[in-house]
């Protein structure tokens, strides 16, 4: 099924609009191009500031200003129950474990391009749109994700986990773009929002301290931070606050390099630490992972790729062996630093997005590091 | 005309802009001026103020003009707690008021004062027991709305009004829902206060009017100029009244004929709904016949109302709410407790314009998109 062949006019696309200039430019881009275009917020959290105002009406003020400047009706919806049952639990429940979840991700395959495509396509919609970076093109009978072409806001690591349905379904029409150019359309324009800020980190947490917001939902169990030799540094606030390969907040003194996160144990809750940013325990040259997803056809066997392993990283060859069991083992060229579980490995073919999986555990010549342990 | 949600505003008649314009471009003085055209303005600030002093059985100096509904809520519910506050701080309400009622209790609340909220039945009418009841010695306000905004639903006002004129306590009632179609006099209902506002009748937006008895003595909330007597300060809004005006006459020449549309229109939608097979409910009983709200089982309100915009017809449901905090309606939720009906139901509300084909055609539209929601179509 290719929708991308009808007409414009005779094409309905509701964009996901959050008051920012991405899904501004996306709407009006879209009204320009003659699209029948309408306008949907998304309420996914319930939140309020230290004034007692809902954080979202800020965003939904803006929505509305941006939607009657371009001339698009809008509306807004409410997937506060579905984000906190489908992404806020799966993110509590990987700190839990010790791992470094990826909300965004779970956000894009469960709200963004599930319960909200389904309002979408129930309202009529022929597509939903939004202000990712990222592109897709109908190639052979498939809906190919490839990167966004501004490489530093490229986006498709936090699409990875989207399908062939989803993917059908979906526009990012200013992919082609630019942010710099998006700043632009967006002025020239007048839309309200041309000179509002990014926001920065994870959605619900916004501009808040992470540990605070954290530590309002998990119960803390400060421990012992050790060498891997055993040696006692000092004391963590609680492993789920710390990351792989991070540097700071860890209060280590004295001489040499600086001290690293290089590894936790979660059942007798150690932090392991060590000096350099280049320390070998922080090393691994293959990793397992699951809940694998392709955004083409699943491929036949083990093949050569590029990956990324965190978001705006320069991605590095590969060979994926996918598994019987659903996992996929992936060994790299060259040893990577700070393999992180909980954390999206992404796979591409040149600009072509293949899919992913998330990490759960790292190796070092077949053996298993104690990232996790 | 696909526009069904008059409780929430109705277009305003041409007679009433007619009757307007020239306070805006001739007799634009202001009403309290010492010149002639400051005169003509007063004249007709005060004929308007008698036509709608007769509309509700009230005597001239009994009309306090203010910008709406609920400034004079507001106006009525702080300015009688502040004034009386000596003699009681106990205030009866219900739990199905307007937000400017429910919001300015909490307010009050706040402040100090001992609010207590009445329940409703499942037809959304309070219990005249239960507000005997609740009501004590130091009780000084009983704010209760005449007709509801949402389900229709009349309060007992008449009777409410009785069992207080013994009573120190003043007595409110947000009539803005109700002066359409309902033929109301103050003094046969025993009411002190009575909040009213002209965009709901076919009037202009920024212009209502507090009902305040003779000898009724209230806070004032506003400083500065010598307005209404002082209990208002603020430049007349002279074309306000006379468009105000002009819609009370309006509605007393044609009260029976709305009534007698509405109820042809609640027929026709029914009996529609009816023959296409769709399940409802009428939610409320003894119901300002403009409103009906309808309980939809199976519907997702959001998409639903959604759905209902892009087909071009205006409805509502029961509460307008911001950023997508879809907040079961605090009116369906005191008469039906926390069950999915507060979360499936819609208000139609008919007016001015509306006829037999439209509701008909309200109907057909409704069982289209009802459809959607039992098929399983995603």
């Amino acid at each position: 099924m290719n929708l991308r062949t009808k007409a414009p006019e005779e094409t309905t696309v509701v964009v996901g609009m959050s008051g920012g200039v991405d899904s501004s430019v996306t709407a009006h881009v879209l009204k320009e191009q003659g699209y029948n275009v309408i306008g949907i917020f998304m309420k996914n959290w319930d939140d309020t500031d230290e004034n007692g105002v809902c954080t979202a009406t800020e965003d939904y003020e803006d929505v509305i200003a941006v939607a009657n400047q371009i001339g698009i009706p809008y509306y807004a919806v409410n997937f506060e129950k579905e984000y906190w049952d489908r992404v806020f639990e799966y993110f509590l429940a990987e700190y839990r474990l010790g791992r470094t979840p990826n909300p965004d991700v779970m956000c894009n395959k469960e709200i963004k391009f599930k319960a909200f495509l389904d309002h979408a396509l129930r309202l009529g919609a022929d597509f939903v749109a939004t202000g990712h970076y990222a592109q897709v093109e109908y190639v052979d009978g498939e809906h190919r994700l490839l990167r966004g072409k501004d490489d530093n806001k490229d986006q498709t690591y936090f699409l990875n986990q989207l399908s062939q349905d989803q993917l059908a379904r979906t526009m990012f029409p200013i992919g082609h773009m630019d942010k710099k150019d998006v700043r632009v359309i967006a002025e020239e324009a007048g839309l309200a929002t041309a000179k509002k800020k990014d926001s920065t980190g994870i959605c619900f947490i916004g501009e808040r301290n992470f540990k605070e917001f954290l530590s309002e939902y998990l119960p803390s169990q400060p421990g012992e931070m050790r060498t891997l030799d055993g040696v006692v540094k000092g004391r963590h606030d609680g492993l789920m606050y710390y990351t792989l390969g991070q540097r700071h907040g860890l209060g280590i003194g004295g001489d040499g390099d600086p001290w690293f996160v290089v590894g936790k144990d979660v059942e007798n809750n150690v932090l392991f630490v060590g000096q350099g940013f280049h320390h070998d325990a922080l090393y691994s040259d293959a990793l397992l992972a699951s809940k694998l997803s392709w955004t083409g056809a699943a491929p036949a066997g083990e093949f050569r790729a590029t990956a990324k392993f965190r978001y705006r990283q320069q991605d590095v060859p590969v060979t994926v062996a996918p598994l019987e069991n659903g996992e996929v083992l992936v060994k790299f060229d060259e040893p990577q630093r700070a393999i992180t579980p909980g954390q999206a490995v992404v796979f591409y073919d040149g600009d072509v997005c293949l899919g992913g999986a998330t990490i759960d555990e790292a190796y070092r010549n077949g053996k298993r590091l104690d990232y996790i342990g | 005309m696909n526009y069904f949600d008059h409780a929430a505003t109705t277009p305003m008649r041409p007679e009433v802009l007619e009757a307007m314009t020239p306070y805006f471009l001739e007799t634009y003085g202001n009403a309290s001026s010492i010149h002639g055209i400051g005169r003509n303005a007063r004249a007709a600030l005060d004929s308007s103020r008698r036509v709608l002093a007769k509309w509700i059985g009230a005597s001239p100096n009994e009309i306090v003009f203010t910008s709406g509904g609920t400034e004079s809520d507001n106006y009525a519910l702080f300015g009688a707690a502040y004034a009386h506050k000596e003699k009681g701080t106990h205030i009866i309400t219900t739990k199905v008021e307007h937000h400017a009622v429910l919001h300015a209790m909490e307010q009050l609340e706040r402040e100090g004062f001992d609010v207590t909220y009445l329940d409703v039945d499942v037809s959304g009418a309070v219990d005249i027991e239960a507000f005997r009841a609740a009501l004590r010695d130091d009780t000084i306000l009983v704010s209760i709305m005449y007709g509801n905004n949402e389900v229709g639903t009349r309060q007992p006002i008449q009777e409410i009004g009785e069992l207080l004129q013994d009573h120190q306590a003043l007595f409110h009632t947000d009539a803005v829902q109700a002066l359409g179609t309902e033929e109301i006099d103050v003094k046969a209902i025993h009411v002190d206060l009575l909040s009213a506002s002209a965009h709901k009748v076919n009037g202009p937006k920024g212009i209502g009017f507090l009902f305040m008895k003779t000898g009724v003595k209230l806070a004032s909330r506003s400083f500065g100029g010598q307005q209404e007597r002082k209990r208002r300060a603020g430049t007349e809004n002279v074309p306000g009244a006379v468009g105000f005006q002009k819609a009370a006459e309006l509605v007393m020449t044609e009260r029976e004929d709305r009534v007698a549309l509405y109820e042809s229109l609640d027929l026709a939608l029914r009996q529609r709904l009816d023959e296409l097979g769709v399940t409802y409910e009428v939610n409320g009983s003894n119901r300002l016949p403009h409103i009906v709200n309808l309980y939809l089982p199976g519907i997702d309100l959001e998409p639903f109302l959604i759905m209902m915009d892009m087909r071009g017809m205006a409805i509502s449901s029961g509460s307008a709410c911001t950023a997508g905090s879809v907040e079961p309606s605090h009116v369906l939720s005191a008469m039906y407790g926390d069950s999915e009906r507060t979360r499936q139901s819609v208000r139609i509300s008919f007016g001015h314009g509306n006829s037999v084909e439209d509701a008909k055609r309200l109907a057909e539209r409704l069982q289209e998109v009802v459809s959607t929601f039992m098929n399983g179509v995603r």
